[in-house]
């Protein structure tokens, strides 16, 4: 059975532990979302239920996503995402749901869209070693060979410099340091990715379950 | 006032004592052995002040059987029991990295007055 929320990343801070030790956090505000839809195994093939974070003006939305929210008498909503859950019959449409659902103690996945780097290097983007920086040396941060000169062409795949950053990044199996309801946020021991303000989905982990 | 700030400040404690650098300070700390907890006092002189808020960190620096022992704590710690104040010292630094290179009579720190 999974559970998740959508929120907002708020940024990181540090709190004490009952031992009085210090735990680095990432303090996001979860929720709360609303349930849009449920999918079921008989109508789409598979079960998950569809929730949504974060009003959005009616103006801003667009008549097909206007009409699904209509359908579920909801608000429009800025992000929505699916939820793979297989006890679908616990939820209800126009259902709210808030950081409560997750406890002190579980263990969580984060994804979130990474902080955009631009236009990085080698070195950067792969991980890469740098040539000397002296010595006469004019190899500083070049991505070097290409390959052989056999197959006369360069392989699909090759590691070079472009854009990085940017893309959905999963952060699995962070603990959830503490919960609070009155503020609607949620404590994750750990980094999280992308910027302060960034949408993320938090939701329980998948590795965790097989432990 | 956002959400971080009002965490932090939840945490933050005000039952310290004002000590600065140079001051002579007792610290009494938990220490947890197996199940037991106990109380461990270390007293010396502190030599800095570092960060802010609930970040906010301290050094004591005493000497013990002739060696140099230097223990840097979180202020707002929930291990610290209780910070006494024993002298207040003059200093003329915020940090007091000189003291590490001296020893005896010359480590030590003048006594500050309030008038």
């Amino acid at each position: 059975m999974g559970k998740g929320l959508l929120g907002k990343k708020l940024g990181m801070t540090q709190v004490f532990n009952d031992k009085g030790e210090v735990v680095p956090v990432t303090v996001i505000q979860a929720g709360p979302c609303v349930v849009i839809q449920k999918k079921t195994e008989e109508t789409d093939g598979y079960s998950a239920i569809q929730i949504g974070y974060s009003d959005q003006s009616e103006r801003r939305t667009n008549k097909p996503m206007r009409g699904h929210f209509a359908k579920a008498g909801v608000s429009p909503k800025k992000v929505v995402r699916e939820v793979r859950t297989s006890d679908v019959g616990n939820y209800e449409v126009g259902q709210v749901l808030k950081v409560d659902i997750f406890a002190a103690g579980d263990v969580v996945d984060v994804v979130g869209t990474s902080k955009g780097k631009g236009f990085a290097g080698v070195i950067k983007r792969h991980h890469f070693n740098r040539g000397p920086m002296s010595h006469g040396s004019m190899y500083h941060r070049r991505t070097g060979s290409l390959g052989a000169t056999d197959p006369a062409r360069v392989f699909k795949g090759r590691k070079m410099p472009g854009r990085m950053g940017g893309e959905t990044v999963t952060a699995a199996g962070l603990e959830v340091v503490k919960v609070d309801t009155d503020r609607n946020v949620i404590l994750i021991k750990g980094a999280v990715p992308g910027p302060r303000g960034g949408h993320v989905f938090v939701k329980s982990s998948v590795k965790a379950k097989a432990r | 006032m956002n959400v971080i700030d009002l965490l932090e400040k939840e945490q933050l404690r005000t039952d310290l004592p004002d000590f600065r650098p140079g001051d002579g300070v007792r610290v009494h700390i938990k220490v947890i052995e197996g199940e037991r907890e106990r109380i461990q006092v270390f007293e010396g002189t502190v030599i800095r002040r570092s960060g802010g808020g609930l970040k906010e960190t301290f050094t004591v620096r005493k000497i013990s059987q002739g060696i140099g022992v230097e223990r840097t704590l979180p202020i707002h710690s929930p291990r610290i029991e209780k910070i006494e104040v024993v002298r207040h010292g003059r200093v003329r630094r915020a940090r007091l990295y000189y003291l590490r290179d001296r020893v005896g009579k010359a480590a030590r720190v003048t006594e500050r007055h309030k008038n």
